[in-house]
């Protein structure tokens, strides 16, 4: 059997994984380690749970946020909750504004590994009259240096959604 | 706490796996007490944020039997970015309710173990994986949605309040906290030029930093730790065993804790706690502490306060170890840690009382030498194994105070004249969770 091949750049090592799935890596010191590709992927059965009704109303066009149902508090989130942060009483979906504004921004030109394709790509907090608390959303048809805190931005909804947050994205305002 | 050791800070380790680190961080603890022996040691907390990395479920218990300490007791103590400091506050909980006369902290992240785009993709599953990780599970988009805002309060609707159009305010604002912001990565890189253990020592100009790759506007790389193979101990004891052990004992004064909503969305807009220097009328306006501050942090470093009996950080600390995983969350904790007021902080990095006074850093500095903050480089320059950086701080903070920093460094340049008191800051996720540590000298 012949020695999986020597490498004395890590990088190296990493780029021999995706060929052979081994690789010997040599130190300065001339120590020698043994390096394997070991690949792991899994499905899970992830369930939305109390957050369901929020990403089925995506599919269907609405942004739903939350509100307590307790009188005397009846605290508005943007990104709903099943229960008030502030009172501990249980909430109501309320559906929200598709009109917002910027309350923070980014534009990333790197993500984790599986967003890298989708680079750069704006983030942003938005505020909307009458709630509470914030929601993070992409930001598209505009670039970095269009982008500004208070920016009247507007909800856009998937045709075809995944159910997942990225079925609801915001854009500048006419 | 009577010794520390830490391996140095690097990329990769391909030649040791968590065990064996963690075995030269321990060694070299045991080293320098060599009246403790392996028997008086009571048991053991061991930390590492992710079992992803490990990719080996309880991976403490092998850390437990590598060091021969079975059948002694254990825990593993996980909290995002905070697990180091946490694992600290946790050995010290076990010596100071008499459940332990001797504890040992261990440490350990083996980032390495996946590629770097993919490591981001591990620390980002520390954030909401229903409305936040599936926008690009990327935190350091979330410190810059962060820092982006610390900017608008602090300097647009402050220093640029005369600038009439808007967006020119703004974009004068973002290149100003650029600016200061590179001169806390200049600082801290210089200062690790100091420190073997550092993972990425260098000088910089603010215009190296500024000029490096954009990774998440407005940060830049040189403004942003790394990933990192690293492991560190402390060992912890009662009063009476440390006398036995060391002549430079360091006694732990002051422990806090304080969390804050995982999802940056659900922070309030609600009044600033306040240290005893500071009044109401300071915050009068201020939505706090909103996405621009990190309310955990203020709540640390109060509860830590408190209870080591200061009431002005700025003048009852010699130094502070803090997290600094991105440039712009050292100068946001300048503000949480009451070193100066909220919406000080950038004034406070142009002042200089963060820097060292024996440190050229081509940068004007006047008040340099007043805080020195992160003298050992920080997690920007020593790199972040997240399980172990918390207690990499507690390590460096221990040889300050003890007066060793020459003999650990091998160059006296980092020692600090005579510091009696310094403060540790451990920092999770978007700051949902921070610790904060205080230790005295002892003798
Ligand atoms: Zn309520």
């Amino acid at each position: 059997m012949p020695r999986p091949k020597t490498f004395q750049h890590f990088r190296d090592v990493q780029e021999e994984l995706g060929r052979s799935g081994a690789a010997i890596f040599r130190d300065a010191n001339g120590v020698e380690s043994l390096v394997i590709d070991s690949p792991y992927s899994i499905h899970y059965i992830h369930s939305y749970a109390e957050d369901s009704p929020f990403f089925l109303a995506l599919a269907e066009g609405k942004l739903l946020g939350s509100r307590c149902t307790n009188p005397s508090c009846g605290f508005v989130y943007a990104t709903p909750r099943g229960h008030c942060m502030v009172c501990g009483r249980p909430t109501e979906w309320k559906e929200l504004p598709r009109k917002g504004r910027v309350h923070s921004w980014t534009t990333c030109q790197f993500g984790s590994e599986a967003f890298l394709k989708e680079t750069p790509y704006n983030l942003a907090m938005i505020e909307f009259e009458g709630a509470g608390s914030l929601l993070l959303v992409r930001l598209k048809d505009c670039v970095q240096s269009d982008l500004y805190v208070g920016m009247p931005v507007e909800a856009r909804f998937a045709s075809d959604p995944k159910y997942s947050i990225t079925d609801v994205w915001f854009v500048p305002s006419k | 706490m009577v010794s520390g050791g830490v391996t140095k800070f690097a990329k990769a380790h391909p030649a040791m796996d968590f065990r064996l680190m963690v075995k030269k961080a321990y060694d070299q603890a045991m080293a320098e007490v060599p009246n403790l022996t392996k028997d008086r040691i009571t048991g053991t907390r061991v930390s590492y944020f992710s079992d992803h990395f490990s990719r080996q479920l309880k991976a403490a218990s092998m850390v437990q039997d590598y060091l021969g300490l079975n059948p002694k007791g254990s825990v593993r103590i996980e909290w995002g970015g905070a697990t180091g400091g946490e694992c600290f506050q946790a050995a010290y909980e076990a010596v100071a309710s008499g459940r332990m006369d001797v504890c040992l902290a261990a440490g350990y992240e083996t980032m390495s173990r996946v590629a770097t785009w993919k490591g981001n993709e591990f620390i980002a599953l520390a954030s909401d994986t229903n409305f936040d990780f599936p926008l690009g599970g990327f935190y350091t988009g979330y410190y810059a949605l962060m820092v982006v805002r610390h900017m608008y309060e602090y300097l647009r609707l402050t220093k640029f309040a005369h600038v009439k159009d808007e967006r020119e305010a703004q974009r004068l604002a973002i290149a100003e906290g650029q600016r200061i912001m590179s001169w806390v990565s200049v600082k801290n890189h210089i200062n690790a030029t100091h420190n073997p253990y550092a993972q990425y020592p260098k000088r910089l100009t603010v215009q190296d930093v500024l000029d490096s790759e954009m990774i998440s506007y407005p940060l830049t790389r040189e403004q942003i730790c790394t990933m990192s193979d690293g492991a560190a101990t402390a060992i912890l004891c009662t009063e009476s065993v440390a006398k036995e052990l060391t002549d430079r004992p360091i006694r732990i004064t002051g422990v806090g804790t304080g969390t804050d909503t995982m999802r940056l969305a659900d922070r309030p807009f609600g009044s600033v706690p306040l240290y005893p220097h500071e009044k109401p009328k300071d915050y009068e306006h201020l939505p706090y502490p909103g996405v621009h501050s990190f309310r955990a942090g203020r709540s640390a470093g109060l509860e830590a306060c408190r209870m080591a009996g200061i009431t002005n950080p700025l003048r009852e600390l010699d130094f502070i170890e803090l997290h600094d995983a991105y440039a712009s969350s050292e100068i946001q904790t300048y503000e949480d840690l009451g070193l100066c007021k909220y919406g000080e902080g950038y004034d406070f990095t142009l002042s200089g009382a963060p820097f060292l006074k024996n440190i050229d850093y081509g940068l004007d500095v006047p008040r340099a030498g007043q805080m020195p903050v992160n003298p050992s480089g920080g997690l920007i320059a020593c790199g972040h194994p997240v399980g172990a950086t918390g207690l990499m701080q507690a390590v460096f903070a221990f040889w300050q105070l003890q007066g060793r920093i020459k003999q650990h460094f091998g160059d006296p340049t980092l020692q600090l004249r005579n510091p009696r008191r310094g403060a540790i800051h451990s920092h999770a996720g978007t700051g949902s969770a921070v610790t904060v540590s205080i230790l005295e000298r002892g003798f």
